[in-house]
C-alpha cells in the first residue's frame, strides 16, 4: 500500500525516535505499565506506523464497501443509506407484560424486536412442567403455546417490523409459532421477517441452553435453513453467535475465531443435505459481543467480515449476497456492575460506538440495572437513547468505516484474522468443530481464559471501575423492575384452559405425524407447523423430539 | 489432624451461565479447598444428596437466572430437614439486594453478587466454617 | 461412636460420609468407629479402574454401576482425583460424570483428593473401602487418577482390576508399557468408535501374549464405548468371570492379603510419619537434622537412623 523507499525511510526514522525522544521520555517518567495488553492479551505498541501495515494492498484487502472482500463494509452507501436497527432485547413474565414492553420501545423509537424467553421455554419446557419451578418469567418471556405468541404480538404490526427471537434447542418451534400466528393473522410468509437465534454448537459451547445432542440438532437447524429458503425468504433462519461466547469469558479472537469456525460447520452440513449454498447462505447471520477493548473490538468486525467472504467464497459461493457477514451486536453484559450501576451507561456508549464503527447491522444496548435485574423502563430508554444519541448526533454516520486505513486498527484487523486461522487449524487436528466440542476443547478455551481474567482483576493488574478501583460504598439508588406476582398463576391457568378447550385428538394426531417424520429422514418444519396450528405445547412439541433424539449431556470440562 | 475444607459448587435449576461457579471453583482449589462441582440442572434433592454423601462443609450455589427466592431456600429447607445445619450455605449470581435479608433469614449465610472478589468468598468461608 | 459405627453398619449415608471424613482427617475419633466395623467387611467384590485422563472412566464406571444396579446390587464408588502439591486443594470432578447415578439410594458416590499421596490413589482409601463394604454395598468401585506410569497401588486394594485405554491418545500404551501393564486383570479399550481402535486392541492383545505367557489365565481384551452404552453388558461379564476364577483358585485370598498387609503398611507408615513430624520433640529435631544433612553435617541414612532410635526408645 505504499512506496518502498518511503516505508524504508519510516521505519528508521522510528527506530531513530525510538532512541531518542521517547527513550528520553521514558527515562524520566516511565510508562504506566510494563506491557500494554489487549483483552486477547496481544502486545499493544506504544505506536503504528505505516510499516506495520505495509504488505496491504488497498485494493485487495481493503477494498470498497459492497464489494469483496467486504472488510470496509457490505453496503456501499452504510449508515449514509439506513442507520443500524435499534433492537433492544426484551421479554420478562407472562407474553401481556412484554407486549407492553415491546409497545413502550417502539413509542421511544426502537426499530426492530428482539424478544427474551424464560429458561423453561428455552428448554422448551411448559410453565406447568416440574422442572420450571421458581423460573417462570424471571429471565424472559414465557411462550408455551401459539396462544401466548398471539398475546405477545397483540397489536403490533409484524408485517411491518422484523423480531429476532434468543431461542436455540427448540427454535424451530418457537419459529413456528410466530408463523403460526402470522399465518392467523393473514400476514404472508413471505411478509414476515426476523431471525431464530437457532445456534445450537454456541450452546454446547457457551450458553448451555441445548436439548438435543449435536447430530439431530444440526438436522433441525438445516430443516430450518431449507424451510425458510423456500417458503420464508425474509428470515434469517440464524443467528451464529459469539456473544455468549465472550460472556462466558472467552478473549476477543476466541470468540472471533470460534463464531466464523462454527458458521463454516453450519455451511457444511446445510451442503451435506444437498442445499445449494446460493440458496441458504444470503439469510445466515451472525451475532457479536461488543466488549471494552475499543479498537480491538472495531478490528475483529471488519476481520470478521472479510474472512467469512472469504472462506464463502471457498465454500463455492457464487452470489454477492452469499459472502455478506450480517450482524447485530449486543454490548457486553459482563463488563457491567452492580455497583455504580449509572457508571455502567458510560460502558455502554464505548462499547455501542465500537459496534457502530466496526458496521454492525443492528444493536443492542444493555441497560444500566444489567447486574441487577431485568431492565426497568428508565434504564431501557436511555440505553435506547445512547444508540440514538450515536446515530444522531456524533457524526460517526457520515462517512462509511470512518477508521479504515488507521494503521492500529488494520494492523490489529490483521492480526486477528492470523490468530482465527491458528485456532482453526487446532481445531482442525482435533477432527473438526463437533469432535472439539466433545473433547471439551472450546470449554477448556473459556474456562482458561475466564480463570485468567478474573486473577487479573483480583490482583489489580486490570482495572474495573467501581469493583477494584474507585469504589464507593453506598446504597443503589435505582428504580428495579417489578414483574406481576400472579403472573405465573395466570398462565399456569391458560395452559390448563388451552389443553382442555383445543381439539385434542387434532393434536394427537399432528404430534404423531411429528414423530413418524423425526424418526425418518423428512423436513421437521411442516410437521411442527401443524402442531403449533393445532395448539400443541412446546412442551409436548419438544417431548416427541426428546422421545425421538435423547437428550443432550454435557462433557465435564472446568 | 489433615482436614481440608470440602465445597460443593452446585448450579441450581436450568440457569446454565456457569462461567462464575467455574472461575469461583477453582479459586477455591487454588486456596487450598477439596471443590465438587455438580455441574448444571441440579435439582435441590440432587444438591442435598451430593452434599451428604460428600460430606461438604460448604454448599455454594450459583444463579444467574432470577429464580434463588425459590431455588436457594430449596436447598436450605431441604439441607435443614436432612440435618446438615452445619453446613454452610452461600450463593452467588444476580441477587437484588433487598432479596438478601429474606435469603439470610431461610439460611443462606453469605451472598455474594457480581464484583465480589474471590478472595472474600474465600475468606468468608475459612472464617464461618461451622466444624 | 458407638453410634456412629452402627449407624454405619446400618447403611445410613450420613454416618458412612462422616466416617469417611474422619478417617480422611486422620481424625482418632474414626479408629474406634474402625474396629467395630472391621468384622463386617470383607463380602464387597472391589473392582479399582485406572488408565489415563481422558479415557472416560466415569462414564465407564456410571454404566457398569447401573448394570449392577439391573441386578439388585448396591454400590460405592471412590472417585480420586489429583491433590494439587502448590496449593493443597483439589478439584474433584468425577461426580459431575455419573449424573445418572443421582437419586439412587442403593449408589453411594464419594470424591476423594490424592492428599499428596503418589500411586493413583490417597491413603485412606483402605478405610473407605471397608466402611463401603461394611455398610452393605455389594460392589466397591475406586476410580484412581489417571497418571499412567504410577498406577500400580490399585492392585493392592482391588480384586478385580480395570486398565482403561483409548485409541489415538499416541503413547496410551506405551505409559502403560512399565508395571502397569501387568496389573491389569481385564483390559478395556473404551471410545472404540474413535479411529485406529483395531490396532489399539491389537497392540495391547500381544503385550498380553507376552505377559501372560507363563500363567494360566489370559487377561482378555475388550473394547467399549461408554458414552453410547456399548460392550458394557460384556464387560461385567468379564468381572464376574474373574470374580469366580479368584474364588476358584486360591487367589481370593492371596489378593485379601495383599490388600491388608498393603493396608497395615499404609497405616504404619502414617502414624510414623505423623509422630515424627508432628510431635513438637521431633519436630524440631527433624528440621535441625534436615539443615545439617544441607550443611553436609551428617548424611541422610544416619539422620534417619537417628530418628528411628529415638522411636525405638
Amino acid at each position: 500500500m505504499f512506496d518502498e523507499k518511503e516505508i524504508k525511510k519510516i521505519k528508521n526514522h522510528k527506530e531513530k525516535w525510538e532512541n531518542s525522544s521517547y527513550k528520553k521520555l521514558i527515562k524520566k517518567h516511565p510508562e504506566r505499565k510494563e506491557k500494554f495488553e489487549n483483552l486477547s492479551w496481544n502486545e499493544i505498541k506504544n505506536l503504528y506506523t505505516p510499516d506495520d501495515i505495509k504488505h496491504l494492498d488497498y485494493l485487495k484487502d481493503l477494498g470498497f464497501p459492497g464489494e469483496f472482500p467486504f472488510l470496509r463494509g457490505i453496503h456501499a452507501t452504510k449508515y449514509r443509506g439506513r442507520l443500524w436497527t435499534m433492537r433492544q432485547f426484551a421479554g420478562f413474565g407472562s407474553a401481556e407484560e412484554t407486549n407492553q414492553r415491546y409497545k413502550y420501545l417502539l413509542e421511544h423509537g426502537e426499530t426492530g424486536l428482539s424478544v427474551a424467553f424464560d429458561y423453561p421455554t428455552l428448554y422448551g419446557h411448559d410453565t406447568d412442567h416440574p422442572l420450571a419451578r421458581g423460573e417462570f418469567g424471571k429471565c424472559g418471556v414465557a411462550v408455551s403455546s401459539l396462544k401466548d405468541m398471539e398475546i405477545l404480538f397483540s397489536e403490533i404490526p409484524i408485517d411491518k417490523v422484523t423480531t429476532s427471537m434468543t431461542i436455540n434447542g427448540p427454535a424451530a418451534v418457537v419459529w413456528a409459532f410466530y408463523i403460526a400466528n402470522a399465518d392467523n393473522r393473514n400476514i404472508p410468509k413471505n411478509v414476515i421477517g426476523g431471525t431464530i437465534q437457532n445456534d445450537i454448537l454456541k450452546e454446547y459451547i457457551a450458553q448451555k441452553s441445548w436439548i438435543f445432542p449435536p447430530e439431530p440438532s444440526m438436522r433441525l437447524i438445516v430443516d430450518t435453513f431449507e424451510y425458510g429458503s423456500k417458503y420464508v425468504p425474509r428470515w434469517n433462519t440464524i443467528s451464529i453467535s459469539g456473544y455468549h461466547i465472550r460472556e462466558a469469558g472467552s478473549t476477543a479472537v476466541q470468540e472471533l475465531a470460534f463464531t466464523l469456525g462454527d458458521g463454516l460447520e453450519y455451511v457444511r452440513w446445510a451442503k451435506k443435505r444437498g442445499l445449494k449454498i446460493d440458496d441458504f447462505a444470503p439469510r445466515l447471520s451472525f451475532f457479536f459481543n461488543a466488549h471494552n477493548d475499543f479498537f480491538e473490538e472495531i478490528a475483529k468486525y471488519r476481520a470478521a467480515r472479510r474472512i467469512w467472504a472469504r472462506e464463502m467464497k471457498k465454500m463455492g459461493a457464487k452470489k454477492d449476497r452469499s459472502l455478506l457477514m450480517r450482524f447485530h451486536t449486543q454490548t457486553a453484559g459482563c463488563s457491567l456492575t452492580a455497583q455504580q450501576p449509572e457508571i455502567n451507561i458510560v460502558r455502554v456508549t464505548i462499547q455501542a460506538l465500537a459496534a457502530v464503527l466496526g458496521g454492525t447491522q443492528s444493536l443492542h444496548t444493555n441497560s444500566m440495572d444489567e447486574a441487577l435485574a431485568l431492565p426497568s423502563e428508565k434504564a431501557v430508554r436511555i440505553a435506547l437513547r445512547t444508540q440514538q444519541i450515536i446515530a444522531e448526533e456524533s457524526g460517526v454516520t457520515n462517512t462509511v468505516d470512518p477508521l479504515g486505513g488507521s494503521y492500529y486498527i488494520e494492523w490489529l484487523t490483521d492480526k486477528m484474522e492470523e490468530e482465527t486461522y491458528d485456532y482453526w487449524d487446532k481445531v482442525e487436528r482435533l477432527g473438526g468443530v463437533i469432535p472439539a466440542i466433545e473433547k471439551g476443547f472450546y470449554q477448556r478455551e473459556i474456562a482458561e481464559a475466564s480463570y485468567k481474567y478474573q486473577r487479573e482483576i483480583d490482583e489489580k493488574k486490570r482495572i474495573f471501575v467501581g469493583v477494584n478501583e474507585y469504589e464507593l460504598d453506598e446504597p443503589i439508588d435505582i428504580p428495579i423492575l417489578k414483574m406481576d406476582e400472579k403472573g405465573e398463576e395466570r398462565q399456569i391457568k391458560r395452559l390448563k384452559k388451552l389443553r382442555k378447550n383445543r381439539n385434542n385428538q387434532k393434536v394427537e394426531r399432528t404430534i404423531k405425524n411429528l414423530r413418524k417424520a423425526a424418526e425418518k429422514d423428512e423436513n421437521m418444519m411442516p410437521y411442527i407447523l401443524d402442531c403449533v396450528h393445532s395448539y400443541a405445547t412446546l412442551g409436548e412439541t419438544c417431548q416427541v423430539l426428546r422421545d425421538v433424539f435423547g437428550e443432550y449431556v454435557e462433557p465435564a470440562i472446568y | 489432624m489433615d482436614r481440608k475444607i470440602r465445597v460443593l459448587v452446585a448450579k441450581p435449576g436450568l440457569d446454565g451461565h456457569d462461567r462464575g461457579a467455574k472461575v469461583v471453583a477453582r479459586a477455591l482449589r487454588d486456596a487450598g479447598m477439596e471443590v465438587i462441582y455438580t455441574g448444571l440442572h441440579q435439582t435441590a434433592e440432587m444438591i442435598v444428596e451430593a452434599s451428604i454423601q460428600e460430606d461438604v462443609d460448604v454448599v455454594g450455589l450459583s444463579l444467574l437466572s432470577g429464580a434463588h427466592m425459590t431455588l436457594f431456600i430449596d436447598v436450605a429447607k431441604l439441607l435443614k430437614k436432612k440435618g446438615m445445619s452445619d453446613v454452610l450455605i452461600v450463593g452467588g449470581g444476580i441477587i437484588p439486594e433487598e432479596d438478601i435479608p429474606k435469603l439470610k433469614k431461610a439460611g443462606i449465610d453469605g451472598v455474594f453478587g457480581p464484583g465480589t472478589p474471590c478472595d472474600e468468598i474465600i475468606d468468608f468461608i475459612k472464617n464461618n466454617v461451622k466444624r | 461412636m458407638k453410634d456412629l459405627a452402627e449407624n454405619v453398619l446400618k447403611g445410613d449415608p450420613r454416618s458412612i460420609a462422616r466416617l469417611i471424613t474422619l478417617s480422611e482427617n486422620n481424625d482418632n475419633i474414626s479408629i474406634k468407629a474402625m474396629k467395630k466395623i472391621h468384622p463386617h467387611t470383607g463380602k464387597a467384590h472391589v473392582i479399582g479402574i485406572t488408565g489415563v485422563m481422558g479415557s472416560g472412566k466415569s462414564t465407564l464406571i456410571c454404566e457398569l454401576t447401573q448394570l449392577f444396579r439391573k441386578q439388585g446390587k448396591s454400590v460405592g464408588i471412590i472417585a480420586i482425583d489429583p491433590t494439587s502439591p502448590f496449593s493443597g486443594g483439589a478439584l474433584l470432578g468425577d461426580r459431575i460424570r455419573m449424573q445418572r447415578l443421582a437419586m439412587d439410594d442403593e449408589v453411594f458416590i464419594r470424591s476423594m483428593g490424592t492428599r499428596g499421596m503418589l500411586g493413583g490413589l490417597t491413603s485412606a482409601v483402605y478405610d473407605v473401602v471397608e466402611i463401603l463394604d461394611a455398610s452393605g454395598k455389594d460392589v466397591v468401585i475406586v476410580e484412581t487418577v489417571g497418571v499412567g506410569q504410577a498406577e500400580v497401588d490399585i492392585i493392592k486394594i482391588a480384586d478385580t482390576t480395570l486398565v482403561v485405554v483409548v485409541p489415538g491418545l499416541g503413547d496410551s500404551i506405551q505409559t502403560l508399557k512399565a508395571g502397569v501393564m501387568e496389573i491389569a486383570d481385564i483390559y478395556v479399550v473404551n471410545k472404540a468408535d474413535r479411529k485406529g481402535v483395531n490396532q489399539t486392541v491389537a497392540e495391547v492383545e500381544s503385550l498380553v501374549d507376552i505377559s501372560c505367557s507363563e500363567k494360566d489365565r489370559k487377561t482378555p481384551v475388550i473394547s467399549t464405548i461408554a458414552k453410547d452404552s456399548k460392550g458394557i453388558d460384556n464387560l461385567l461379564d468379564l468381572i464376574e468371570d474373574h470374580q469366580k476364577y479368584l474364588h476358584k483358585t486360591d487367589l481370593f485370598e492371596k489378593q485379601r492379603l495383599l490388600r491388608y498387609e498393603a493396608e497395615l503398611v499404609e497405616i504404619i507408615r502414617k502414624k510414623l510419619m505423623n509422630f515424627i513430624f508432628d510431635e513438637k520433640q521431633f519436630k524440631d529435631k527433624v528440621e535441625d537434622l534436615i539443615n545439617k544433612i544441607s550443611k553436609k553435617q551428617i548424611d541422610p541414612h544416619s539422620a534417619a537412623d537417628e530418628i528411628l532410635k529415638k522411636i525405638i526408645k
